[in-house]
């Protein structure tokens, strides 16, 4: 029981730690995905390419002035950022990154607690966060942060409805809520995920629930409650400091969340896309190994003096992880690991790609779009996936 | 432990209930009744229906109430002026009260007899497969009447939102 409380408590520091450290990077990645994909550097001055550049905007945002409107709603003004990064964070806990890992003779799972009603927990918390953005936009006493406020939970009630049809339809075809054994359903290899698993393949589902994640977590093409050119900044016009900065937090962390859940409902979760037979566990060492090796390469032949220095040392770091990698001790949970991260990193990657190529939605069209079309798709969908599973079992 | 969470949160349910009667901003009594659904459905979760208690967030405290929200904020709706009682209310108020939860008393002890407890998490039918079962067996005409009954409220809707359009 004791030993069960430490591992516990050990766990949700270490998840909470790199939860952050992922939502402050994820930014750094997203500023450098976009510039490249507009044809600039992005950030470039505080640290090697720009990596301390996190660092640098958290210090900013904690030392900044941290302003209180007059005639505000005091106590909902007050509670709304807490809300909404509380809600975006709790959903973490649920979600599993891997399969068993031992250390030290305890034994494990790579996840803070598994429910027997995960998805719900998920839903839950998510549908929770609604709060947050409308709370903070009515108590601002701004007219530009109600109305982002508005728009947001109109936008997220609207679609909740596809995205909540296009979860069931995987659940139908795995029958189970939980998260852990979801995956575990789906192992073997890329043929047996959800996304591509008779007897319907979800690639609808999954086409589905991206769309409607996107709008879930406010990201263009779907940011219509923080349109600049219309609204300011919609709901967080009036915060500043922290506060701005949980609500920016909260944006990640429930991008994080959605991508999440996207890899365990639809692509198998750790698994790799081919058995370990074939090789799938070499595949991390190689990729590793390759970017070492390249970035080697160019700093033999540098385009800048800095570059000299700095390609060197991150071709070394990714040869000793490739190295890593290729231990046989850490093998059996660090390649799972690795398997989650590349997909939910390739999902990430698809909302930076997205935000860098989509211009925004017209408001009607937003919601005609959700009722009129994704809404009937995703409720066709999980009827023909009943039908076919009724039929097949 | 048990006993400790179920005190807590059937006293949070107690006095947000009472908030959202007391409180004058319209805004502030919805979220007092999400506090309700909120620790009703800890309540649910204590007892071992899981199942229900996620329903009731995602259903109540998520949905509705998100849906409360919006249209007070649409109708932008401000805090109600406090109006002096009338003499009646003043008078019959309170023993009305009590006469009310006396009754609710009355009943509860008529209905399940002084050996009967609640255990904590001693109720097993809270899963989704028990949930969904009971739905579509015992409980089906329940069901498809409930369903009739909000296409109606639907079709209402719809009649009264096109006349205000012609």
């Amino acid at each position: 029981m004791d030993s069960f409380i430490v591992i516990s408590l050990i766990k949700v520091v270490l998840v909470f730690a790199v939860l952050m450290t992922t939502l402050a990077y994820l930014q750094w990645v997203e500023r450098k995905v976009i510039a490249h994909i507009q044809v600039r550097p992005g950030p470039y001055r505080v640290g090697p390419h720009g990596l301390l550049q996190p660092l640098a905007d958290v210090i900013k945002l904690i030392t900044k002035e941290d302003l209180m409107p007059p005639y505000v709603n005091r106590p909902l003004y007050l509670a709304a950022p807490f809300l909404a990064i509380t809600m975006a964070l709790l959903s973490i806990s649920v979600i599993p990154f891997g399969p068993t890992i031992e250390v030290a003779g305890y034994q494990t799972w790579m996840q803070l607690t598994d429910l027997n009603i995960g998805v719900l927990f998920v839903l839950a918390a998510s549908s929770m966060g609604v709060y947050g953005i409308a709370l903070a936009g009515w108590s601002s006493n701004n007219k530009y942060a109600l109305l982002g406020g508005l728009r947001s939970s109109a936008q997220m009630i609207s679609y909740e409805l596809p995205l909540s049809l296009a979860i069931a339809a995987p659940l139908l075809i795995s029958n189970t809520l939980s998260l852990r054994e979801l995956v575990e359903r789906q192992s073997g290899s890329i043929l047996s995920w959800n996304v591509l698993h008779g007897p319907f393949p979800q690639i609808f589902s999954f086409i589905i629930f991206l769309i409607a994640g996107f709008a879930e977590t406010n990201r263009v093409p779907f940011d219509l409650p923080e349109a600049e050119n219309e609204l300011v900044a919609g709901f967080h016009t009036e915060y500043s400091s922290m506060k701005f900065a949980s609500f920016f937090m909260a944006e990640y962390a429930n991008m994080i969340t959605v991508s999440c859940m996207a890899t365990l409902l639809f692509l198998g979760g750790w698994d790799a896309p081919w058995p370990a037979a074939y090789g799938s566990s070499l595949v991390p060492a190689v990729i590793f190994a390759f970017a070492g090796v390249v970035a080697l390469y160019h700093g033999m032949h540098p385009a800048r003096r800095r570059d000299r220095l700095t390609l060197p040392a991150f071709g070394i770091i990714f040869l000793i992880i490739a190295g890593i990698f290729l231990l046989p001790m850490v093998q059996s949970w660090l390649v799972p690991l690795f398997w989650f991260c590349a997909k939910t990193g390739t999902i990430l990657f698809a909302f930076m790609w997205i935000r860098g190529t989509l211009p925004r939605f017209r408001y009607d069209q937003l919601m005609g779009f959700t009722w009129k079309f994704l809404f009937p798709v995703a409720m066709v969908n999980l009827l023909v996936t009943g039908l076919l599973v009724a039929l097949v079992s | 432990m048990d006993t400790i969470i179920f005190l807590i949160f059937a006293i949070i349910a107690v006095v947000c209930a009472i908030n959202v009667v007391v409180q004058t901003h319209p805004i502030s009594s919805a979220i007092s009744l999400v506090g309700v659904m909120g620790s009703l459905a800890i309540l649910y979760l204590l007892l071992g229906a899981e199942f229900l208690a996620a329903a009731q967030v995602i259903v109540y405290a998520g949905a509705v109430m998100v849906l409360f929200v919006f249209v007070i904020m649409l109708l932008n709706a401000g805090a109600e002026a406090k109006k002096g009682r009338s003499f009646m209310a003043q008078l019959l108020g309170v023993p009305l009260l009590i006469g009310l939860l006396g009754l609710l008393a009355w009943f509860v002890q008529r209905l399940y007899p002084v050996g009967t407890t609640v255990h904590f998490g001693g109720f097993r039918g809270g899963t989704a497969q028990d949930v969904g079962r009971a739905l579509f067996t015992s409980y089906l005409l329940p069901f498809e009447v409930t369903s009739i009954l909000i296409l109606i409220a639907i079709v209402g809707a719809i009649v009264l939102a096109r006349k205000e359009l012609d």
